[in-house]
């Protein structure tokens, strides 16, 4: 399978505070990685890293052999094959479901009208939110602004889609309907990098989980390994804290 | 600017900044009076007393206080009604402000809402208690920053009160310069008066403001 | 009643100009301190610490002072020191323009620091440049936020403009007084009549414009 996605010994730091230290990851293409660990790992970081919302001090990331450089005039050309949906509040407010969608479509794609509207229609029937085409957020609920804010970043076709803890802020019995979605991504191929707390959904979902804790990526491997065969203390004493028996 | 001017000038200020004070602060009174109770007839929808109340509150606010006094000084003795200028500066202020009170009051009680009704409910209280305990301390604090804001705009709009001949701050300043032409010292003063009314009120407003808030996000 | 010296002559008339004085002031200050109060809060929403020390002295001084003692000074004050007639409309309308930048900025400002970061964010990481994100993300926001209260600020300065027959501007205010003067033996009651008037034309100016504020607040809030 190719790599499309090349993070190659990247360091971060606030000031005096170190986050992580000569992190790797390679994604190849149709590859699912669900990225694990405990609060303030710098999990969430890490993947704001790969479409440089936050600046690195070391190292590089290659996007199908593309550097990704926070200074580059060529970055929101990049970033257009790298979609990420937040953990919550990232729709537009002033606009309309549909005019979320195909904002980016055609300002930045320069996409047809007619074209995206006709794709911004299918998709939001897909994620069954068709009905609400022409609501704002503020009419949705949480879990219907995640699907929404899936699909637009669907909408931009990104090789890639980086999800970060995009269940954190919702309530229970809305993260399923969410990551229903997510799952039918997986199973059509899509390449995907996801940051989540929600770990039988991470083993029902990933290829290949990583672990992090204290800025370091302290194992990986298959789901299967992952969860029913953990090498290290560290990643079993963290597993046992999602477990109540 | 000469020093034995302002000096002259002090006593009068003094005494016209006593007459707005007092005369201001009254209309404060009175507008934060009719504020609360337009403020229940308005949040509790009661048949025709409520229709009259929106209509009072949408004139008095859409209108200049500067009107509402030339209309209850200079107008309504045409018709009998005469009201002496210092009494009519703090009614006409109070109208006015009772009208923004409202505005104020009312927000705060629909926006503490149902949910405390009904957990005040739940505890056993009756209804009044509910209101008297609950609802109505919770919807003040929630006015307070815009309470105190409306303070500081009624203290300020006392300036208008020259213009129905009572001796206020604006009155002295605009007499002093006509007479005397020593606008500098004239204004300087006013000015002063003014910061010693109105600071302490707006710097007491930024702290009641923060503390409101803290409050209100149970802090 | 004292309401038929308004059929004299063309009385009602002379009301109707004295209340467009009224207009044209408050709505020429109105729109410099949109154009000027946007420049100012863009510039101190960037956090440079002198700038924001002078805009909290500028807010300050605006929040506390009365605007008839604003007028005072600037009509009174500069020809004392500057040696300049100021005329009295030129006057009123430097006062309502320092009063209302104060106020455009101060929403601006707010508004600016309002969006919050994942906004951008989340804008930047669908591939859209910086100015684009502005252009259709960040502005039409600020714009949600400031149309609102700029149409409220104009009912503000209609009735504020009120106070300009102190400095001797003749308003509507200031012809109700001369008609009243003019008809004193004719009709002894026409203070009421026409201060009657006035408050409902001071009405009729402002209550349409905060009902369409208070409707555009409802619809844009998120």
């Amino acid at each position: 399978m190719d790599v499309i996605l090349e993070v190659k010994n990247i360091s971060k730091s606030y000031e005096d505070i170190t986050v992580f230290e000569n992190l790797s990851l390679t994604v190849k293409k149709g590859e699912v990685v669900v990225i694990v660990g405990p609060s303030g790992c710098g999990k969430s970081t890490f993947l704001r890293c790969i479409n440089a919302l936050e600046s690195i001090q070391d190292g590089e990331i290659l996007l199908d052999g593309e550097a990704i450089d926070a200074s580059s005039k060529e970055l929101p050309r990049i970033r257009e094959k790298i979609g990420m949906v937040f953990q919550s509040y990232d729709l537009f407010p002033h606009l309309t479901i549909l005019q979320n969608l195909m904002l980016a479509p055609v300002k930045v794609k320069k996409t047809p009208k007619a074209e995206a509207e006709k794709e911004a229609l299918s998709l939001l029937d897909r994620v069954g939110l068709l009905s609400k085409k022409d609501n704002f957020p503020r009419q949705l609920s949480g879990g219907q602004k995640q699907r929404v804010a899936i699909v637009r970043a669907l909408m931009m076709h990104p090789e890639i889609l980086l999800l970060d803890e995009i269940t954190a802020a919702l309530d229970p019995e809305m993260v399923r309907e969410v990551l229903d979605v997510v799952l039918s991504l997986a199973k059509e191929g899509r390449t995907m990098v996801i940051v989540t707390h929600e770990m039988q959904f991470a083993r029902a979902v990933a290829d290949r989980m990583v672990f992090i804790d204290g800025g370091k990526i302290v194992e990986e491997g298959s789901a299967q390994e992952f969860f029913d065969d953990p090498k290290t203390e560290r990643l079993r004493q963290f597993l046992n804290s999602f477990s109540y028996d | 600017m000469d020093p034995e001017v302002l000096r002259s000038y002090v006593p009068l200020y003094k005494e016209a900044f006593i007459l707005t004070l007092e005369t201001g602060w009254l209309g404060i009174a009175i507008a934060f009076a009719i504020g609360i109770v337009t403020a229940f007839i308005m949040h509790f929808r009661i048949p025709v007393l409520a229709k009259i109340a929106s209509v009072y509150v949408e004139l008095f606010r859409n209108t200049p206080l500067l009107v509402q006094l030339f209309f209850i000084y200079f107008a309504l003795p045409k018709i009998g009604i005469s009201i002496p200028a210092r009494e009519c500066g703090a009614i006409g202020l109070g109208l006015l402000g009772g009208s923004y009170m409202a505005e104020g009051i009312r927000s705060g009680l629909d926006a503490v809402g149902t949910l405390q009704e009904e957990s005040a409910l739940a505890l056993g209280m009756s209804k009044r208690q509910m209101f008297m305990y609950v609802i109505f301390p919770e919807a003040l604090s929630i006015s307070v920053p815009g309470i105190v804001a409306n303070v500081i705009f009624l203290l300020k709009e006392t300036s208008v009160f020259s213009a129905i001949s009572l001796m206020d701050l604006m009155f002295t300043a605009k007499d002093l310069i006509g007479l005397y032409y020593d606008t500098t010292e004239a204004l300087v003063l006013l000015v002063v008066f003014y910061i010693i009314m109105l600071l302490p009120v707006s710097l007491l407003g930024s702290i009641v403001e923060k503390k409101a808030r803290y409050r209100t996000l149970g802090v | 009643m004292g309401f038929e010296v308004l059929a004299k002559g063309n009385n009602a008339l002379r009301l109707l100009s004295g209340l467009g004085v009224a207009m044209r002031i408050s709505l020429i200050s109105v729109a410099i301190s949109i154009v000027v109060g946007i420049a100012i809060g863009v510039i101190v929403a960037g956090r440079h610490p002198a700038a924001f020390a002078v805009f909290r002295v500028y807010l300050e001084i605006v929040r506390i002072m009365p605007q008839l003692v604003l007028l005072f000074i600037v009509y009174f004050g500069t020809t004392k020191a500057l040696g300049i007639n100021l005329d009295a409309e030129t006057a009123s309308i430097i006062v309502f323009s320092f009063w209302g930048c104060a106020e455009m900025a101060d929403l601006v400002r707010g508004a600016l620091l309002g969006i919050p970061v994942i906004q951008y964010e989340s804008a930047a990481s669908l591939g859209m440049p910086p100015l684009m994100t502005y252009r259709y993300v960040i502005v039409p926001q600020i714009l949600r936020r400031m149309i609102p209260l700029s149409i409220n600020l104009i009912t503000r300065m209609i009735k504020t403009t009120s106070l300009v027959m102190m400095i001797g501007i003749v308003e509507v205010l200031k012809v109700g007084q001369q008609i009243i003067e003019a008809n004193r033996k004719s009709s002894p009651n026409a203070a009421f009549g026409i201060f009657a008037t006035i408050f409902f034309l001071y009405f009729i100016a402002c209550w349409p414009i905060s009902r369409l504020a208070a409707y555009l607040e409802k619809k844009w809030e998120n």
